[in-house]
């Protein structure tokens, strides 16, 4: 590890209405390498993901304590432009979410909006970010067609390619292969082993095998604590915590 | 003993299930047959495009009715359904939780107010309103009563059909899709308008047409406001004589004048058609949406 | 991050603000809109509203501003509304169980039976209203509280059906069949299971075609007559509160004017506690409900 952490989650707290959901978690993101949040459902790991680009502020009565230090800079403090905080990060939702245009539509609106206009850089940025997600050579005759017509597969990495194509640091991903056939899922993480040379990936997970295949760093969060973390190898091999061994071993879920 | 009560109770339920159906064939077929008498003697095109309404001389046609409906119909839905729309988006997109909350009953509250009260306000507020304000300002003349007090009145009663109605569209678009949105980046009205819009937009679509059958029906609220002068009205400021309004104010009338009530019927119907028609629509659009969500 | 960026992001935020103005901006001219009609209505009554208002029927010379009140419109209008919300409920619960108990969802008669509810739904008060006549023309009936009732029912018919059908077709499948697995008919489970299961439904609907059917005036212009006595039989013509307000605003009277905005007011005031006592009442017969 070369030291540098893009996201350093400081004391962080989030309580839905009266029920506090995550308790004062404290956590250090490693730069390009894949983090896997593991934990049961309902642990408050998509929460914990959603914190880290304020995706949490639409929802009703959600409050948030503590800070999340993205390049340095409190993401939760007053001033901070929401927009260009969200532009660092690409998400992978749970079911992948097509927005109701075309493939090329789908990967162009991300960069659009943020202000590349040129039809030519825009030609080019969706054949780059469509080639990285590992699927130009499936879509690339059929680009005007409306994105909901893809497999689930193909969707879901239409969203990686969408994300990729701000141009982030980071990527989250939340349970990103649930919906997707084995084959699809193997696809995508062989998408995200190849990213974290570039990238910084976070990933949430409650398949313990998919942890084991992908995490160079793994968190464990329990009943909204973050019980354990540290380098996957070394989390795998010897739990501290009674909590850690009992959920590695299967006992909870 | 229970078992022929069952068998009973399915036979009237039954029956009483045919009774939708059959209105609106009896409706159609009753005015039909009671228009008949002057389809008998004017042809169709000089009822519906003559706009020389004389009943004494026995001329009926009802252009100026029909170009007064479509005008405050028209002016009615441009003034409504921009407005109605966005005040969906704040209430779905931006507005607290209890705003929404406190704004259903209002809404509802509304679409239950009696188009008489609406009338009675058009009259006292309304209508002194074009008369002294907007006429001046648009340098014309005008009593008040007219097509533009017609569809200011008619796009209030309006308001609560489209809101409604877009309010459950907006709602089957789930928050994921505006997460992914927004997670690129995107600011909230970007996402508004290039997701939720986009994703609702048929159903916007259908939204509207229903407020213009609603509003296209409208009888006593816009009589009571809309000047009510037999001729082809040739702005917002001039009176006009839609055809409900037609139909209500002669009743009394127009048995002493022979076809008259014929005419009425024929207006009564042509009316219907048009309902008929904006519903098939209306039907065609949803039917499409509930295909593109599954 | 670069000056051209920086203006982006400026010009978007901008852009951004500018509808959240506009959409509350329209939110606003909605509730504006509602309050100043309720407000209007409610202040200009002041001078006219008195308590004979409501306790009289119209002395000679009323409609030329002397005394009395507008009782018969008062009595008429409910007496009306409730015939034709009992005649119309009589006609809905049968049709919503029948499409919920015996046919499918998908059914070729629940859907074209849907579809003609949503016609009828949207046919203008003012064809119900020539329909009426013609049909009372044929039946050589006079105008009456009997046929306004009949018209005023066929307008309720839809707006019922629509509210009670939208609450049945949530009843959960499981809970007929635990009905069915009891020993009871489907009418049984039609009577005991779905109306009760729907009930706060089934109140919203009445209440609805009730508010509905007490405020139309086109529909009973032509066929329930008009009076200044309280109507004793069905076949007497009565006065409504619509018509009460339409008569007496188009009089030349300033006086009598001020009564049609105080008639107005009553009308008003009737719809609100009708809305308000709706939402108590499907509260509370929300306790049967298995959720």
């Amino acid at each position: 590890m070369n030291g540098e952490t893009p996201i350093s989650i400081r004391n962080l707290s989030v309580y839905y209405g009266d029920l506090q959901v995550l308790r004062d978690v404290n956590l250090d993101i490693p730069a390009r390498k894949i983090t896997v949040i593991i934990g049961p459902s309902g642990c408050g790991k998509t929460t914990l993901l959603k914190s880290l680009n304020r995706l949490l502020d639409n929802a009703e009565g959600v409050r948030v304590r503590g800070q999340v230090v993205l390049d340095g800079e409190n993401i939760y403090a007053p001033r901070t432009e929401v927009t260009r905080i969200r532009k660092k990060m690409g998400l992978l939702s749970q079911k992948p979410q097509v927005l109701p245009m075309s493939i090329y539509g789908n990967v162009a609106y991300g960069p659009s909006i943020h202000g590349l206009r040129s039809k030519k850089d825009l030609d080019q940025r969706v054949e780059h970010y469509l080639r990285v997600a590992g699927l130009w050579d499936e879509v690339k005759d059929r680009l005007r067609e409306p994105a909901s017509l893809l497999s689930v597969g193909q969707q879901q990495r239409l969203c990686l390619a969408r994300g990729l194509a701000v141009e982030p640091e980071i990527i989250l991903g939340d349970e990103p292969t649930s919906a997707l056939d084995p084959q699809s899922s193997q696809n995508v993480e062989r998408r995200l082993l190849e990213l974290k040379q570039d990238y910084t990936v976070v990933v949430v997970t409650h398949i313990l095998r998919q942890a084991r295949r992908i995490a160079d760093y793994l968190a464990f969060l329990y009943l909204g604590e973050l019980v354990e973390h540290g380098p996957a190898a070394d989390l795998f091999a010897n739990p501290k915590d009674p909590r850690t061994r009992a959920y590695l071993t299967g006992e909870i879920s | 003993m229970r078992l022929l009560k069952d068998a009973f109770g399915r036979r009237v339920m039954g029956f009483v299930t045919l009774i939708p159906g059959l209105l609106v064939l009896l409706i159609v077929i009753g005015l039909f047959l009671k228009s008949k008498t002057i389809l008998g003697v004017e042809p169709l095109s000089r009822l519906l495009f003559s706009s020389a309404w004389h009943p004494i001389k026995g001329q009926f046609g009802l252009l100026p009715f029909i170009t007064g409906t479509v005008w405050v119909t028209v002016t009615a839905l441009v003034l409504a359904v921009p407005v109605s729309i966005l005040a969906a988006i704040y209430l779905s997109e931006y507005a607290p939780r209890w705003v929404r909350e406190a704004a259903k009953p209002m809404v509802d509250l509304l679409a239950g107010l009696p188009s008489v009260v609406y009338g009675v306000w058009g009259v006292i507020l309304v209508v002194p309103f074009v008369g002294n304000v907007l006429a001046p300002f648009a340098g014309v003349y005008s009593s008040g009563y007219s097509i533009l007090a017609g569809g200011i009145v008619l796009a209030i009663m309006t308001f609560p059909t489209i809101i409604h109605v877009t309010l459950e569209v907006f709602s089957t678009v789930p928050q994921a899709l505006r997460d992914a949105s927004l997670s690129l980046g995107a600011t909230k009205w970007e996402t508004t308008r290039h997701v939720v819009l986009r994703k609702g937009a048929p159903g916007i679509l259908a939204a509207s047409v229903l407020g213009f059958s609603r509003a296209f029906g409208e009888t006593m609220a816009v009589l009571m406001v809309v000047g009510n002068v037999p001729i082809v009205p040739r702005s917002l400021f001039d009176p006009g004589y839609p055809l409900p309004a037609l139909i209500a104010n002669n009743y009394g009338e127009m048995m002493s004048i022979p076809r008259y009530d014929a005419a009425l019927m024929m207006a009564a119907l042509v009316l219907m058609v048009i309902v008929l028609f904006f519903n098939v629509l209306a039907r065609q659009i949803l039917v499409r949406v509930e295909r593109g969500v599954r | 991050m670069n000056a051209a960026a920086i203006e982006r992001i400026g010009q978007r935020k901008r852009t951004d603000l500018f509808f959240r103005v506009l959409a509350t901006g329209s939110a606003a001219i909605v509730f504006v809109s509602l309050l100043l009609i309720l407000g209007t209505i409610l202040w200009k009554s002041v001078p006219a509203l008195s308590l004979s208002m409501l306790t009289q029927t119209p002395k000679g010379g009323f409609y030329l501003g002397k005394e009395g009140g507008i009782l018969n419109a008062i009595v008429g209008s409910l007496e009306l509304a409730f015939g034709a919300t009992v005649l119309a409920l009589f006609l809905s619960l049968p049709l919503v169980l029948y499409l919920n108990n015996y046919k499918g969802p998908r059914s070729k008669t629940a859907v074209w039976t849907r579809f003609f509810l949503d016609v009828l739904w949207g046919v203008p008060s003012i064809v119900y209203g020539a329909f009426g006549f013609v049909v009372m023309l044929a039946l050589g009936l006079r105008a009456s509280l009997l046929a306004g009732m009949l018209t005023v029912a066929l307008l309720e018919f839809p707006i019922m059906c629509r509210a009670i059908d939208e609450v049945m077709r949530l009843v959960p499948l499981e809970l007929k069949e635990a009905s069915a697995s009891l020993g009871a008919t489907r009418f049984e489970t039609a009577l005991k299971v779905m109306v009760r299961q729907s009930a706060p439904g089934i109140l919203t609907g009445i209440l609805l075609a009730f508010g509905r059917g007490i405020g139309d005036a086109a529909s009973v212009l032509f066929t329930a007559g008009f009076t200044d006595r309280i109507p004793t039989s069905l076949a007497d013509p009565a006065a409504t509160l619509p018509l009460a307000i339409f008569f007496q605003l188009g009089t030349p009277f300033p006086e009598v004017q001020q009564r049609a905005y105080a008639s107005a007011a009553v009308l008003t005031l009737i719809i609100l506690i009708i809305s308000l006592a709706g939402r108590a009442m499907s509260r509370k017969a929300t306790r049967h409900v298995i959720k």
